[in-house]
């Protein structure tokens, strides 16, 4: 088996704050394997964004890394030095954040930004870094590069303004591209085509993908694996077609029927009752036991903890604990 | 770009026909110049000869017309009180004046962006807090005092720095600068920092507001997030974002401090055109309070222009919408 890329290890992010401690992710633990796409869902607040700032090194004080390990290729880069991770971040892994209207720094022209950070990581002239960067942009779909490079920001639309912060993850050719909900911004008629870009353009550079979004229906046509995050606890991972078919969490189950195009009747929504609670109010035991209809007596006790599945699975769930026999 | 210079333009022609407006009122409501001129004793012939010379019986719009003719020319009229022309009057007390709000400028900005910068990026410092403690007492004491207890201080305990005047000048041209001698320079540290603390403060609190604003956007997270050096996201990305709304109210500060020299000039007793007005009030010498309130009026109106332009030279987005406005 091969080596993994990334591989987080029992994460732990801890927010400090005056009425005590919240626990942001707790134990949560995944690998992204080479060249792979991971997708990872969970509702608004579910810590999929903390998960991606925990990685590159950019959680925001007081969020800290509490506990756990973060290896890229069997390294540790959750406890390198500032200066060494800053050449972790952008060289080896990049990311597309959400809102590509204010992504970009509106002083500098497109080539400024871009130039810089290929400056940054690579030691080439000004104008070789131009000559990749209009290369780059060309690749990203931008219509009329070498003239369009000098523009600023804001004369470019959403669509083609999160084309080029694409540019920008990439052109330092990455080995693991974090895109936190890299289409939630954007108009719904360019949605598709920026995560086929970034599915295509990844794949193409054999960059791995940790695609960040609450949308089931994106996951299923992009991700080779799924995980499912609820209250920063991970709830599900595996295949996603596995997932999605045959879903072991009741948790994972009702997300499933948030896809219009799995279920039949699309009109008929399967909806979950309750919200996700708030970290303050982390229920005892599985933290989705109050709006669980599966919910027994064990649940309400004890934290369930992901344990394997056959077919590369894992799950956290009492209902698939090895000594329960249920079903 | 040329529409929007003229438009400008315009306005500031119109701001300052409606403060000469005022000046010009001064004339009619505050004191009877005629008598002013010629004393109780003249007759009723003599004073009605001296009107119609004066042009005081010709219709009000006329006399505007030629009032501001004559202030367009630089012509004021002759101080009631020293019997010389304005404009010679102010134009001989205006380097002092020019010279010490440049001074106090020049350092209010450079500490206040300095200051502010430092403080924004080392918040949690204790060099952070006692300058912050330190600015507090800046924008909370009112000027003359701060004047006072530099003098008692530098002054009258440690004798380190003269308490007033201009010490010994030279004349470049018509020009009388106290810059270029030793007793000059030492007599302008005192004046300086009591007119520019208040202003230094100010810029100082609202660099640090605005770094911190900034250093949580976005493209900040996203310059980060592209392994660019703290140093580059400090000063290149951040400071120059930081700097847009700081050049304006700067700029403006400007037009202040020389129309608050006034309290600092009287307190130092520098020879500058704030200590004119405050002697010309007191004897209601309105050619003299007409002449500097057409002068500030003026400055003001300048600055602002500048400003305005500059702005325009350092944010590209103004550009478009300019542009844009335009069709
Ligand atoms: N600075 C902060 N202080 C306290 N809690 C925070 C902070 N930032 C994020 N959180 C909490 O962390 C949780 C996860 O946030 P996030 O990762 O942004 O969720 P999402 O899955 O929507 O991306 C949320 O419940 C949020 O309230
Ligand atoms: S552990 Fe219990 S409450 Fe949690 S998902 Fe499984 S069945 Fe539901
Ligand atoms: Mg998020």
């Amino acid at each position: 088996m091969t080596e993994p890329l990334l591989s987080v290890r029992d994460l732990r992010v801890e927010f400090p704050t005056r009425r005590g401690t919240l626990t942001a992710l707790d134990g949560v633990s995944f690998d992204i394997m080479p060249g792979e796409v991971l997708g990872m869902v969970g509702e608004s607040g579910a810590g999929k964004s903390l998960t991606g700032a925990a990685i590159i090194g950019l959680l925001e004080p007081p969020g800290r890394i509490a506990g756990g390990e973060i290896r890229l290729r069997g390294e540790r880069i959750d406890t390198l030095a500032p200066d060494a991770m800053r050449k972790v971040r952008g060289k080896r892994i990049g990311m597309v954040f959400q809102d590509p209207l204010t992504s970009l720094n509106p002083l500098y022209t497109v080539a400024q930004q871009i130039t810089e950070t290929i400056r940054t990581h690579a030691d080439v002239s000004e104008a070789e870094a131009r000559q990749r960067a209009i290369a780059l942009l060309d690749r990203v779909g931008i219509p009329a590069a070498a003239r369009r490079i000098d523009d600023y920001p804001h004369h470019f639309s959403g669509g083609m303004r999160q084309r080029v912060v694409i540019a920008l993850a990439l052109c330092a050719e990455p080995e693991l591209v974090i895109a936190d909900e890299p289409t939630t911004a954007l108009d719904v008629s360019v949605q598709a085509q920026i995560i086929d870009l970034i599915k295509e353009i990844c794949a193409e550079r054999g960059a791995a993908v940790m695609l960040i979004t609450h949308d089931m229906g994106v996951i299923a046509e992009t991700a080779d694996r799924v995980a499912v995050l609820y209250a920063g606890r991970l709830a599900e991972i595996g295949p996603v077609k596995d997932v999605i078919l045959n879903a072991e969490h009741p948790y994972t189950r009702g997300l499933m029927g948030s896809i219009p195009t799995l279920t039949q009747e699309s009109d008929r929504l399967v909806q979950i009752p309750g919200a996700m609670p708030r970290l303050t109010a982390i229920p005892r035991g599985c933290a989705f036991n109050p709006r669980c209809g599966q919910a027994f007596e064990r649940c309400r006790q004890d934290r369930p903890d992901p344990v394997n599945r056959p077919g590369n699975r894992q799950v956290a769930c009492w209902l698939h604990a090895p000594e329960v026999t249920h079903g | 770009m040329i529409a929007y210079v003229l438009r400008r333009i315009v306005q500031s022609v119109l701001v300052m026909l409606v403060v000469a407006l005022v000046s010009f009122s001064l004339f009619r409501f505050v004191g009877d110049p005629v008598a002013t001129m010629m004393g109780q004793e003249a007759s009723q012939a003599d004073r009605e000869a001296l009107r119609d010379r004066l042009g005081l019986n010709d219709p009000v719009i006329v006399q505007f017309a030629g009032f501001i003719a004559r202030a367009a020319q630089g012509d004021f009229g002759i101080s009631y009180r020293l019997q010389q022309p304005v404009m010679e009057l102010i134009l001989s007390r205006l380097p002092a004046t020019l010279e010490l709000a440049l001074i106090s400028g020049t350092l209010a900005f450079v500490l206040g962006v300095g200051f502010g910068v430092y403080t924004a990026l080392n918040r949690r410092g204790w060099l952070s807090g006692a300058i912050m403690t330190v600015s507090l007492i800046g924008v909370s004491l009112p000027t003359f005092l701060i004047g006072v207890l530099l003098i008692w201080v530098f002054a009258v305990e440690l004798q380190w720095l003269p308490s007033f005047g201009r010490g010994d000048t030279v004349d470049v041209g018509p020009w009388r600068t106290g810059l270029l001698t030793q007793s000059g320079r030492a007599s302008i540290v005192l004046p300086a920092i009591t007119l520019g603390l208040y202003q230094m403060t100010l810029i100082m609190r609202l660099v640090r507001a605005e770094m911190l604003e900034v250093l949580r956007s976005d493209y900040i997270k996203f310059a980060r997030a592209r392994g660019l050096s703290d140093r580059a996201v400090h000063f290149g990305h951040a400071l120059k974002n930081t700097l847009v709304p700081v050049i304006t109210i700067t700029g403006l500060q400007l037009g202040s401090i020389i129309a608050f020299a006034i309290i600092t000039e009287t307190v130092f007793q520098w020879p500058g055109v704030g200590a004119l007005f405050i002697n010309s009030v007191q004897f209601v010498d309105i050619p003299v309070m007409a002449a500097y309130l057409m002068l500030i009026a003026l400055i003001f109106v300048v600055i602002n222009l500048v400003v305005d332009l500059l702005y325009y030279a350092v944010d590209p987005r103004l550009r478009v919408d300019r542009a844009a406005a335009r069709h």
